[in-house]
């Protein structure tokens, strides 16, 4: 039993992190229909940043997500101003795919160029602390981390609910052309959204740096679990996302400790193929009709 | 015989009398290697259109196939022995139809989602599948990898047995998609594609007719990973499911030009050249991913539809502009 | 008195909060065009989707040529007689015009491999696509075609499959008054060799002339159901369009 509480108390740590950068994930879909399949790289590409600031610079990596963030958002807007705008037609939803996963590749080729492929972690002189307590541990990071997400998921929410933008965001998930009737720049606030969706990227990738080991090549295993989770909640949901990202964690926790580590990620396919058995559209998506 | 049949099965004899003559022509080892590669991906970029040109939803989990193949036949070889020398490639077919029919449960789910969804879930499937090699050590060593027993082939001409395998597997999917694109379940296809909600109001058995293409896909994929397999004689997860074999399939069809006959073999034979070129001058450093990606990337933003596709319009515009140039009236105005 | 081809008991649909089809019961009598009418926001064109399958059913019992439809799904109702039309003309851009009308044949298994459009399906498309008025475009793309054009080839293409019944979802919306003649004409003919029709229109001209009997809708329920001479004079139907 107190592995299993043990279990859960590590899930929902690690899930809060994947949350983050699966809300941006989802966010984006739902504002432009767009996959972005290089959130992991983009994760990746932060997670990098923040270790340089902290190899070179002594910037300690949650401080960094004040750096970083707004850094990256300026590259989402930039990337999405390039690349994703021009694409239109009926087949951009497929092309927009495609050219998020070049341009994954293009960010992992870019890194391996001047990191080089070992494995690097950031770690600050706290990296190995944790608490007890009730008889559990709970490693500082991992709750730093978890505090750090779920902080910047509540600002997402009060960006979404209390500002002008942030109408603007809902009413095209909702309906982009009754948006654009009502006044909201549909472009600029793409634009934005999308630059959104990569700076909480960018927070999450600071913090995951300190967590996980990683290398260019780890944006392929962060862009599956990411996905995974954006289907199950259902795409374009926020509180789907963040509802899956947790349930993932707990579960692979749970099979790590219960099964074997090696299945985790399995086992958590396997729900999601039986799950869209049931609900194709995920938890709280929406049935695609086309009438 | 109507002229198009005509036509098509001349173009057919053309290329096959052309790539059968090729190993011969140019004996050297690296030059038919080349070759081998380059017929590889036409015909894993010729499946990955069978399925995905044709109904329109974009699978990216074709190099689990591949891998799937390519494991299936070193773990015949471990545990039940696929014969010697050319033994193993007839055994190829049985395996990729195993594979093939043991995907469907799978695809039948995946198949229900939305097309954004279902690219998504083959992604997973392709990284699970990865999973399971590593993980079922048993089966397959895990990361160490599994080893297949070295044919006994002329070392003189070693190349040229997998060359042919190779170019029969892709004779027979572009064979496949030929009489597809002619027969009543390419029109069921294409009306999938067109508009999935409407083709099911006059009665198209929707999923049946994607199920079909995707098992061929998968059946054909498989075979091919299993030729490489064999070719290589050692192989190991990360290289047998890799996404950049998906990447490269898609990446030649798009540029051929998808839901063609020829455009993915078009595309192979321009990019596989290519690819190895980068390789050979920048593969050291990892500069070759960046190259790829840029490459990737123009053929996307600058050539949506394809080669094919592209040429095929502008050759109907420059015949459009010569018959306006011809028309009495507009000489008239010009000659004012 | 012929039997019903089509018989809707206490269908109810629900959105959310809104119940845009509340217990609503009508019959489609055999050999008949139906009118289904009502102001927007009546429920039309929700009955339709819930009828033909492109909508859930939340309450009520569909009966098709006698047997009970459980679940309704296009595809099935499709194979047993039953089609319909799109109000935005659905067709399929990419294929020409005789692919569309060959796209519209029923299947069984085997046939998969034969060719795309036989002999005669192509016989019989020419012929359709004759009747419509559309013969000469029989090889042009149909994302090329105008509205209009659409929309016919649109009917054309569920005749293919030798329906029982043809639920028309708004056939003259958005066309001019030759295109309507034309559809009134080949509703017409067509009735008169067998084919049952269930109309959703806003044409009250055009449904008062051809149609009977006429289901008036309000509020997603029925509110008379009968001739078009008498419909036309109930209270409670003129109160429904002209009042609030």
């Amino acid at each position: 039993m107190h592995q299993i509480v043990q279990a859960i108390i590590l899930g929902v740590l690690v899930g809060g992190v994947y949350a983050l950068m699966a809300s941006g994930l989802t966010l984006v879909f739902g504002v432009m229909k767009v996959i972005n399949v290089a959130q992991g790289a983009l994760v990746i590409f932060a997670a990098y940043l923040s270790y340089a600031l902290f190899t070179d610079l002594h910037i300690d990596p949650f401080l960094s997500i004040l750096i970083v963030t707004p850094a990256m958002f300026v590259l989402g807007v930039a990337v999405q101003f390039t690349f994703v705008r021009s694409l239109r037609g009926p087949d951009a939803t497929e092309l927009s795919l495609l050219v998020m996963w070049a341009l994954a590749l293009g960010i992992e080729g870019v890194l391996s160029v001047i990191f080089k492929t070992t494995y690097r972690i950031s770690s600050p002189s706290y990296a190995d602390n944790s608490w007890t307590v009730l008889g559990y541990r709970i490693s500082e990071v991992r709750f730093f981390a978890f505090v750090a997400s779920a902080v910047l998921l509540l600002l997402l929410s009060f960006v979404l609910t209390r500002t002008r933008f942030g109408r603007a965001v809902r009413a095209i998930v909702q309906n982009p052309t009754a948006a654009t009737l009502l006044g909201v720049d549909s472009d600029r606030t793409q634009m934005l959204s999308f630059g959104l969706g990569v700076s909480l990227a960018a927070a999450a990738g600071a913090v995951y740096g300190v967590i996980y080991p990683f290398n260019p090549g780890s944006h392929y295993d962060l862009i599956s679990r990411l996905l995974t989770i954006v289907v199950l909640g259902g795409l374009g949901s926020i509180g789907g996302a963040i509802f899956a990202a947790v349930g993932m964690g707990v579960i692979e926790a749970l099979v790590t400790v219960e099964i074997s580590p090696v299945w985790a990620s399995f086992s958590f396919f396997v729900i999601l193929i039986a799950f869209l058995l049931v609900r194709p559209q995920g938890i709280f998506g929406v049935r695609e009709r086309t009438l | 015989m109507s002229r198009a049949t005509a036509v098509g099965l001349a173009r057919g004899g053309a290329f096959t009398a052309a790539a059968v003559a090729f190993p011969f022509v140019f004996p050297a080892a690296w030059i038919v290697n080349i070759g081998v590669l380059t017929l590889m991906y036409a015909a894993l970029a010729t499946a990955w259109n069978l399925f995905s040109g044709y109904t329109g939803y974009i699978s990216l989990g074709q190099a689990a196939f591949f891998g799937l193949g390519a494991y299936a036949l070193a773990i015949t070889f471990e545990h039940v022995g696929a014969g010697s020398g050319y033994n193993p490639f007839y055994a190829l077919p049985l395996v990729g139809a195993g594979i093939a029919l043991a995907s469907v449960p799978i695809a039948w789910v995946a198949l229900r989602t939305r097309h954004m969804t279902f690219a998504i879930v083959t992604l997973t499937l392709l990284f699970i599948t990865q999973q399971l090699a590593f993980n079922l050590r048993s089966l397959t060593h895990g990361s160490t990898g599994l080893m297949l027993p070295i044919p006994h082939f002329p070392i003189s001409s070693y190349d040229r047995p997998f060359y042919f395998a190779m170019l029969a597997i892709l004779l027979v999917g572009l064979a496949l998609c030929w009489l597809i694109l002619r027969s009543k379940l390419g029109l069921m296809l294409f009306a999938i594609r067109a508009d999935e909600e409407k083709a099911r109001g006059l009665g198209i058995r929707v999923t049946g007719a994607k199920l079909v293409a995707w098992s061929l896909m998968a059946w054909l994929t498989a075979m091919v990973g299993g030729v490489w397999a064999y070719y290589l004689t050692f192989i190991y997860p990360e290289s047998s499911i890799d996404p950049l074999v998906t990447i490269g399939a898609i990446l030649m069809t798009f540029l051929g030009g998808r839901g063609t006959l020829w455009g993915p073999t078009v595309g192979a034979l321009v990019l596989v050249p290519a690819q190895q070129y980068m390789i050979t001058t920048l593969g050291a450093s990892q500069f070759y991913l960046v190259g790829y990606a840029a490459v990737f990337m123009v053929v996307l933003l600058v050539l949506p539809r394809g080669i094919l596709p592209s040429l095929r319009s502008a050759v109907d515009a420059q015949r459009e502009r010569q018959r306006i140039g011809r028309d009495p009236v507009v000489r008239e105005k010009a000659a004012a | 008195m012929t039997s019903p081809l089509l018989e809707v008991e206490g269908l109810t649909k629900r959105y959310g909060g809104v119940v845009a089809v509340d217990r609503c019961s009508f019959a489609v009598p055999e050999g008949s065009i139906t009118a289904l009418v009502g102001p927007n926001g009546s429920g039309k064109t929700t009955a339709f989707n819930v009828i033909t399958g492109y909508a859930g059913l939340d309450a009520g019992r569909i009966r098709f040529a006698g047997s009970l439809v459980r679940r309704p799904d296009p595809t099935r109702l499709a194979r047993r007689g039953l089609a319909r039309t799109f109000q935005q003309a659905r067709i399929f851009s990419d294929l020409t015009l005789i692919e569309n009308m060959a796209a519209g044949v029923q299947q069984p298994w085997h046939a998969w491999s034969r060719r795309s459009v036989r002999t005669n399906d192509r016989t019989k498309a020419l012929t359709l696509l004759e009747e419509f008025g559309l013969l000469g475009l029989a090889e042009e793309r149909a994302g090329a075609l105008s509205f209009g054009q659409k929309k016919l080839l649109e009917f054309a293409m569920v005749l293919m499959g030798e329906p029982r019944l043809v639920l028309l979802d708004e056939p003259t919306a958005g066309v001019n008054p030759v295109l309507v003649e034309q559809i009134d004409q080949r509703v017409r003919d067509l009735n008169a060799s067998g084919l049952t029709f269930l109309v959703v229109e806003h044409n009250m001209n055009l449904v008062m002339r051809l149609c009977d009997p006429v289901v008036v809708l309000d509020h997603g329920t029925k509110l008379a159901e009968g001739p078009p001479a008498i419909v036309r004079e109930d209270p409670r139907v003129l109160d429904a369009y002209l009042g609030g």
